[in-house]
């Protein structure tokens, strides 16, 4: 089944060069991309992610606004109980900010330095490592068993 | 209440089905989504929205959207989008044109790649909107992959089905002459706002009084919502009458699962040693490709055609 | 003459067998064909031949002089050099000031003003759509009051004031007449330019509010208004520099930059003044990428074309409608964050091709642009480097001075040829306007970027440092722009003195005028006029506007 990707353009940032050539290269790479289109809030962003059960959520940002916008829908992902979906970022992203971003679980930050064939690897690895979301809520359906723990 | 988890459940179970498990019937009451009390005859309503690409169908999803919303019925929309037959990936762009809805627990939107099926739909579809009917939605409304052609599958999974067109669409009237009549139970002409729409409303009402049943002829600007409360009135009254597409439905899903079943066949046929040998002989030119066909129709026992 | 042109043909074809065969036997080269960055072939070496179809007279000619391909001017930077305008803008109205001083003190001749993103895109500071983002792209203006303190203590009528600014381009004019009238300049001497290119948002840069036929209503609005009122203003900076920067090709660059010239133009004769009496304040914005050769000739082709596009299509009469002025920004998107000093080198040849292809006014970029606004160093350097040419170089000193090469000369005219092509394209398929709508400009760009990129990564245009030469080690260091975390507090608390301050039924009465205004064919910039100086903020006549107008929603594109 072919690896499932929410391209995500947050917040008034109109940069989109790199989002559209990263959704169209992961497409003719095998992979069902949505775009999210411009401008749209970290819940927009969370709530399109969960709806579309995506398997990776890619955050293109280049207006330097990542360190507020990253941990906001971090925790909300969390907050929904669907932080099994694995978070990458791209756009300008400074050198020192990316070991941030990682401590608050973003998998990866793909700057313009990554080729698209790094690009595709990398989403391509992180799903082999965290496993495919969709795939485990089939299977844990299939087991009747729920995922993530109902106690939360 | 439609809450976020019922949101991520219903999203999960679509992807479940999505990807090829069937057996879940009895996990779904796991779910949040599917936890609560039965749903009893009540069952949501299907809108289907169908069309050639462009014709503004996302756009009017979004507006009827909206038009439902305010009257407090909760929507879930499955919009399908063509996957590439080569890659098999796709860029699913329905989603954007609705995306302001993004935020509302009231409102249910997925994205689905046709993958490869054919019929403007995708081989999840109809399960996902028995789920998006199960959680407990009150409408679902299906847009297809609008391939332009007659996208007759729409019919066995909803109960009201819009046929959009644009003005001018000169060979698009044709089209719809070719089939969709059959199914549309409503026509809308959008971009009213372009020159030509009177004329094609007119074409297709003359079109509407040749056939049997009465299929009333809209014109909408979805872009500003122009005519959209029109739709919304009709569309209510449909849900609200008759059901006239129970029969229509019923008739197109048992001829449906015919031909699935002779397409399998067909399948496991040409799997068998005698046909293969038929197709050894035509790879070495001992037969021709008509002489091939004729041969390997006659073991599926059906007759040999002349062509 | 006929003889001599064969000569030279048959010469080239006797090089060819004699000279160059021979010798790529022993050593071939080292690629077939070679690109323009915008993907034309180029010929291995140009001679009369290739020019047969280029008159002198009729297509070349002489400076400030129809078709105006060597430049809009007779004396050109003999005169005067270029306009050095670095842009600035960041926090809030009094840091950029500081900035835009400390330029000045640096011999920096214009004023260019980047704004923040909810500036940009209509939105107050304390909007909540603004959070995270006041005064970290750009400076926030929320009122006149900001306006006031961003120019302090700078001569408007002296140095020319740009403004990147667009959906909203009219209420922040409506602010800096303000600004001058309340501290006594003429309005009659106010130079500069509001961007106000609404077109090219919606192809690339991607800031909008209303759909486009109102937005062209207002932008129209705005160049009638400048036409009656402002004799030294730009009311608007037809741009290609974003589609550039977005990915498209040369060709596409001035192509579509045209294109919306020709529907602004079209605009505002619609509404009853004669072509002659604004096209002479209408001003361009194209950016100067690193592909040097191709780029002179793009500048070559745009004053070629825009020429005859006013003549020929509109029918203007004054020479001054006829000749095309650009400002010109050196290419963003070619600087690198790794080894960001060599972002000086590509900078510096890039603005060389903008001087070469006789720019009217010119920001260089900093070394840190692919990595945060620029820093104060960054932007000294930057305008050091436009220094340099214009005193060091010795370029200035005759005009034009590649005209007449055979590349240039080629490539030139096939630009040129490529514009027309699009226009009759855009013509059949209804003009810009319904080209936007129907995501014709969109669609070409797309595919245009994602072919430049393919080519990157094939290795047919390498980027040293990225695609080749890439030093694993870790990247020198280099001191950012620091983002002043506090700017935003400072912005929120002198809106709300503003709010405070001001007569709030008055600022209610403004705004009822300007919806009022809006639902009919009148002029929009006298009534907003009167509600900025009542202290109505950018985003409450924005928000008073939106259901007159409506919202836009992009379909994009891959
Ligand atoms: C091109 C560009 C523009 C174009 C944008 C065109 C468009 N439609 O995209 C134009 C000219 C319109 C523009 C305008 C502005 N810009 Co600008 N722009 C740039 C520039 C030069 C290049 C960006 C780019 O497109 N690169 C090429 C693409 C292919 O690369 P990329 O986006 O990085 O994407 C790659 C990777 O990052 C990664 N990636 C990106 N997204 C994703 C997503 C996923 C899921 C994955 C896996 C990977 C991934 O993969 C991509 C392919 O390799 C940068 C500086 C720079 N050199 O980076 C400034 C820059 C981003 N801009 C900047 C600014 C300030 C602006 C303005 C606000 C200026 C103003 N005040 O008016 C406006 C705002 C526009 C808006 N609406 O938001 C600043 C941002 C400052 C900051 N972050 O601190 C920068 C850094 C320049 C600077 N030094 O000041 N800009
Ligand atoms: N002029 C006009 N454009 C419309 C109208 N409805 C939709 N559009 C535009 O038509 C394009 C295609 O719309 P979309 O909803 O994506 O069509 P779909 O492919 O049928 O789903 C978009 O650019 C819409 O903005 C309308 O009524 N009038
Ligand atoms: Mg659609």
């Amino acid at each position: 089944m072919p690896i499932k990707v929410l391209v995500a353009k947050p917040g008034l940032d109109g940069h989109d060069r790199g989002a559209k050539i990263v959704a169209r290269a992961l497409r003719d790479a095998g992979m069902e991309v949505v775009y999210t289109g411009l401008h749209q809030t970290p819940e927009m962003i969370v709530n399109a992610a969960i709806q579309e059960d995506v398997d990776v959520v890619g955050v293109s940002i280049l207006s330097g606004a990542h360190m507020t916008i990253f941990p906001k829908i971090m925790t909300m992902l969390s907050d929904r109980e669907v932080d099994d979906i694995a978070v990458v970022g791209g756009g300008v992203i400074q050198e020192d900010d990316i070991p941030k971003l990682k401590a608050i679980g973003v998998r990866e930050i793909f700057n313009a330095e990554a080729s698209t064939q790094d690009l595709i690897d990398g989403i391509e690895r992180i799903v082999a490592e965290t496993g495919r979301a969709s795939t485990r809520s089939a299977q844990a359906l299939a087991d009747g068993t729920r995922v993530p723990d109902p106690a939360r | 209440m439609i809450g976020h988890r019922v949101h991520r459940d219903l999203a999960r179970a679509i992807s479940a089905v999505e990807n090829g498990i069937t057996d879940y019937r009895g996990a779904l009451a796991q779910f949040a989504a599917f936890g609560g009390p039965p749903r009893g005859s009540r069952r949501a309503d299907v809108i289907g929205i169908t069309g050639p690409p462009g014709a503004g169908k996302s756009t009017l999803v979004d507006r009827l959207i909206e038009g439902f919303r305010a009257d407090d019925a909760t929507v879930a929309v499955i919009a399908v989008d063509p996957s590439s037959p080569f890659t098999h990936g796709a860029v699913l762009g329905d989603r954007v044109r609705m995306q302001r809805h993004a935020g509302d627990p009231g409102v249910f939107i997925r994205s689905m790649a046709s993958r490869s099926a054919g019929g403007g739909l995708a081989p999840a579809t109809r399960d996902a909107v028995r789920l998006a009917d199960e959680a407990g939605f009150d409408i679902v409304i299906v847009e297809t992959v609008g391939v332009g052609q007659v996208e007759l599958e729409i019919v066995a999974v909803a109960d009201v089905i819009v046929v959009v067109t644009v003005p001018a669409l000169g060979d698009g009237v044709q089209a719809i002459k070719a089939g969709l009549t059959e199914i549309a139970d409503i026509f809308v002409v959008n971009m009213a706002d372009r020159p030509g729409a009177n004329a094609s409303a007119v074409d297709l009402k003359h079109m509407v009084r040749e056939g049997k049943r009465d299929i009333p002829v809209l014109q909408t600007i979805a872009q500003d919502g122009t005519g959209v409360s029109e739709l919304l009135e009709v569309l209510n009254a449909k849900r609200n009458g008759e059901d006239t597409n129970a029969v229509r439905a019923v008739r197109f899903e048992v001829v449906r699962r015919a031909r699935d079943e002779a397409v399998r066949r067909a399948l496991a046929t040409l799997d068998t040693p005698d046909a293969a040998a038929v197709l050894d002989r035509l790879r070495d030119h001992e037969l021709t490709r008509n002489d091939a066909i004729d041969a390997l129709a006659l073991m599926l026992g059906g007759p040999a055609h002349a062509h | 003459m006929q003889t001599t042109e064969k000569t030279i043909a048959d010469e080239l074809r006797e090089w060819e067998h004699q000279t160059l065969l021979p010798f790529t036997e022993r050593r071939p080269e080292s690629r077939e064909v070679f690109r323009t960055q915008g993907g034309a072939a180029l010929e291995r070496v140009y001679t009369p031949a290739h020019v047969e179809d280029v008159d002198f007279a009729r297509d070349i000619g002489f400076p400030g002089q129809f078709p105006y391909t060597r430049g809009p001017y007779p004396t050109m930077y003999r005169a005067q050099p270029w306009t050095m305008r670095q842009i600035a803008g960041f926090g809030t109205a009094d840091d950029t000031n500081e900035r835009f001083r400390f330029l000045i003190a640096q011999g920096q001749t214009g004023i260019s003003t980047d704004f923040d993103m909810p500036t940009l895109m209509g939105y107050d500071s304390d909007d909540e759509r603004s959070e995270g983002e006041v005064g970290r792209e750009g400076v926030a203006i929320d009122s006149v009051d900001d306006m006031l303190d961003l120019y302090a203590g700078i001569d408007l009528e002296k140095i020319s004031v740009s403004m990147t600014i667009n959906p909203s381009a009219w209420i922040l004019l409506a602010m800096y007449l303000v600004t001058a009238e309340e501290r006594g300049f003429d309005r009659k001497k106010l130079s500069g330019t509001i961007q106000n290119d609404i077109i090219k948002e919606y192809i690339a840069q991607k800031e909008w509010v209303y759909p486009p036929r109102p937005a062209m209503r207002l932008v129209r609005d705005s160049i009638t208004y400048s036409a009656e009122h402002l004799p030294r203003y730009n009311p608007v900076n037809v741009s290609g520099y974003h589609a550039r920067e977005a990915g498209s090709t040369a060709i596409q660059e001035v192509a579509f930059t045209l294109a919306a010239g020709i529907a602004y133009v079209e605009e505002v004769v619609k509404a009853g003044i004669d072509v002659d009496d604004f096209a002479p304040r209408l001003s361009f914005f194209f950016v100067s990428q690193i592909d040097f050769l191709e780029e002179v000739a793009k500048f070559r082709a745009a004053r070629r074309v825009w020429a005859r596009v006013m003549k020929e299509r509109f029918g203007a009469k004054k020479p001054e409608s006829m000749r095309l002025r650009f400002h010109c920004q050196t290419a963003g998107v070619s600087c690198t964050a790794r080894e960001p000093l060599n972002n000086i080198a590509r900078t510096a040849i890039e603005a060389l091709a903008a001087v070469c292809g006789g720019a009217q006014s010119l920001h260089t970029n900093g070394y840190d642009e692919a990595l945060s606004i620029p820093s104060e160093p960054a932007m000294k350097i930057a305008l050091r480097t436009q220094q340099i040419l214009a005193d060091e170089v010795g370029v200035i000193g005759t005009i034009d001075p590649l005209g007449g090469s055979y590349a240039i000369e080629r490539l030139t005219t096939d630009i040129e040829k490529g514009c027309f092509d699009y226009f009759a394209e855009v013509d059949k398929r209804g003009g810009t306007i319904k080209c936007i709508e129907d995501n014709f400009f969109q669609m070409e760009l797309a595919d245009a970027a994602y072919d430049l990129h393919r080519r990157k990564e094939a290795g047919e245009r390498h980027i040293v440092t990225v695609t080749k030469y890439r030093d694993e080690s870790a990247n020198p260091h280099v001191e950012l722009h620091h983002v002043d975390e506090a700017a935003s507090g400072r912005q929120l608390a002198r809106l709300r003195k503003t709010k405070e301050t001001r007569d709030a039924a008055a600022v209610q009465a403004a705004l009822d005028e300007i919806v009022r205004v809006a639902k009919t064919d009148e002029n929009i910039m006298p009534a907003t006029i009167a509600a900025v100086k009542a202290r109505a903020t950018g985003g409450e006549i924005i928000k008073a506007l939106r259901p007159v107008f409506g919202t836009y929603v992009e379909t994009p594109v891959f």
